[in-house]
């Protein structure tokens, strides 16, 4: 049995910094880490590995070289390989580039069974990736799953949030790819003995003449992406005129009992 | 002649028709009278939907696929049968909301297209080229993107509840054309469907929200207390989560739950922009914190500067009283 589970390296978003007036986005003081919701996809298939003997668990990222170090923390976290997808000419890919690139190293690979991803990424949030690889592959896909009830070698039976909000039972036929929440499981801390075993191990590497035959330079990259960003424009701080009381409970209590009296609570 | 009608992807959630396609009827209809163009809808479901609502809503034509198989949630049947139809239809442009079916579905029936899509868009104007321009939040809604799709049909995902619904008139012509389902099969198997139980904070009127000034998990009580007290539900910050005192299920925060309750009361809580990015559209924001240079109090109408397990029980009692006077 074989899982792929897709991860991306994002800036440490607390650390990330705005400039409104100039319109900037200014990721240098911000260090990267993995997706937080990708950690999740990770533990759980770490968790499918604990659980049948025969699965073998590979990260996929497709990013600049740097992002190795993350294919090193997720053999930190219990992977098995770590496969790092990197060209400059990926460069500037949007989600549907993004995802026919991701795709095509899937097929090139070839043999998974399934295929794990987060539910978003947090700096992105489009939550787009993971359907259109399932597309771009022709195989199912099951969003917001919350539990893994089955794994079989022909199926996999799933606890997921349907389309329209109802708690939802599934069976599908793999390969197939799931998106799951942050409620299926808490990631570990990896063991001393996987970090430092983590350092030698090596990753593997993929580029664009790697996905000869599947992938066109047109189809990759700024040039394949059918969406363009025109201008980013960073809004100014939100703030609002507040009433502020310090250790006056009766004075605030009454400006809450007025608010409470407008919207009719009491 | 070019196509420019505006398709809608309608949502009916187990036969209902969902509020977003009202919202995104009447955006489409700003955006048509702006492109020269004309508000279609299609909606893929099972028989008997009152679809001239649709209509009255200004959608025109309607185009509805009815089918039994279209009462299961299952991504493979709605997906095939929403591209083989955008495929004979070409629409310039398609909405559709992104909830929990926009998000599974959007990206695939974009896959298939070929096409470029751009998720949870707030906003949506026209350029000089009769383009859309798609405007979103990214980074935690720190920045807005200003976003051009170069294939067609362009394509995108609208949060629910940021346009007001379209106006109702029922004089206005119903022409529906009935589609027939390209495939009524899928291998997906639905083995179960019940409520999703818990508490949804994103329906919620009254929000108490705790953060990091809770010590221990017994202490939320205060919070939930309160929240009882004026009718309202407990959420947390991802603080909470992350020490395993609460179920991701009630956070709220960029990687949690937006909501926009009337009156939502931050307790504990600094006010991260991860957090302020879940609840900063709220009504009316109250926060208690010790911190005075907090930055939830940047956000917050009213604001208390105090010890939190002092001021919860007292509020508590007090509105405990008014409200069964």
């Amino acid at each position: 049995m074989k899982i792929l589970v897709l991860i991306k390296e994002v800036p440490d978003m607390q650390k990330v910094e705005f400039d409104s007036e100039r319109g900037r986005v200014n990721r240098a003081n911000a260090p990267a880490e993995i997706n937080p919701f990708d950690e999740n996809a990770l533990e759980t298939a770490c968790e499918l590995k604990k659980a049948r003997e025969d699965v073998d668990v590979t990260a996929l990222t497709m990013g600049p070289p740097r992002a190795e170090g993350s294919l090193r923390i997720a053999y930190a976290r219990g992977a098995d390989h770590g496969i790092l997808l990197t060209d400059a000419k990926f460069g500037g890919a949007d989600t549907c580039a993004t995802s026919k690139t991701l795709a095509a190293a899937i097929r090139k690979k070839g043999g998974y069974d399934l295929i794990l991803c987060g539910e978003k990424s947090v700096d992105g949030d489009t939550a787009q990736v993971g359907a259109e690889v399932a597309e771009f592959l022709g195989i199912p896909h099951c969003y917001y799953v919350e539990k893994i009830d089955k794994l079989t070698s022909g199926h996999i039976e799933v606890t997921a949030e349907d389309l329209w909000g109802m708690k939802q039972t599934r069976r599908m036929p793999l390969p197939a790819l799931v998106s799951v929440t942050k409620n299926i499981t808490t990631p570990k801390l990896p063991t001393v003995r996987r970090r430092l075993e983590s350092r030698e191990i090596e990753i593997e590497r993929m580029n664009l003449s790697s996905l000869e035959d599947i992938l066109t330079p047109e189809e990759t990259g700024a040039k394949g992406s059918p969406t363009k960003v025109n201008k980013v424009v960073i809004p100014p701080e939100v703030k609002r005129e507040s009433v502020v009381f310090r250790e006056e409970p009766d004075g605030f209590m009454d400006a809450l009992a007025s608010v409470f009296l407008e919207k009719g609570l009491v | 002649m070019k196509n420019n009608e505006i398709l809608v992807l309608a949502e009916q959630n187990y036969g209902k028709i969902h509020p977003v396609t009202y919202e995104l009827i009447g955006k489409g209809s700003e955006l048509a009278a702006k492109t020269g163009g004309f508000v279609s809808c299609l909606l893929v479901g099972p028989s008997g939907i009152p679809c001239e609502e649709l209509c009255y809503r200004g959608a025109s034509p309607v185009y509805y696929m009815e089918a039994h198989c279209f009462e299961n949630a299952d991504e493979m049947l709605f997906k095939e049968n929403i591209v083989s139809a955008l495929k004979d239809i070409h629409p310039q442009m398609v909405l559709i909301g992104a909830t929990t079916f926009g998000r599974s579905l959007a990206p695939r029936i974009a896959g298939a297209l070929n096409t470029g899509l751009t998720a949870d868009c707030t906003d949506l104007q026209v350029d000089e080229d009769g383009r859309i321009i798609q405007i979103r939040p990214a980074f935690s809604d720190n920045i807005l993107a200003h976003i051009k799709t170069v294939t067609d049909p362009q394509m995108a995902t609208i949060r629910y509840k940021e346009f007001n619904e379209a106006d109702r008139d029922t004089t206005r012509s119903v022409d529906i054309r009935k589609l027939t389902p390209a495939c009524t099969v899928s291998g997906i198997e639905i083995l179960s469907t019940q409520e999703l139980g818990g508490v949804d904070v994103t329906k919620a009127d009254v929000i108490v929200a705790a953060g990091r000034g809770f010590k221990k998990k017994e202490d939320l009580v205060l919070a939930e207390d309160l929240a009882k007290t004026l009718g309202g539900v407990m959420a947390a910050s991802r603080a909470l989560v992350d020490a395993g005192m609460v179920s991701s299920q009630i956070q709220v925060g960029y990687s949690g739950h937006r909501v926009k309750p009337k009156i939502y009361i931050a307790c504990g809580i600094s006010g991260a922009p991860q957090h302020l990015a879940g609840m900063k559209e709220s009504g009316t924001i109250i926060a208690i914190n010790s911190d005075p240079s907090a930055p939830i109090f940047k956000v917050a109408d009213i604001g208390y500067v105090g010890d939190l397990y002092e001021i919860l029980p007292m509020l508590t009692e007090r509105f405990r009283k008014e409200r069964t006077k």
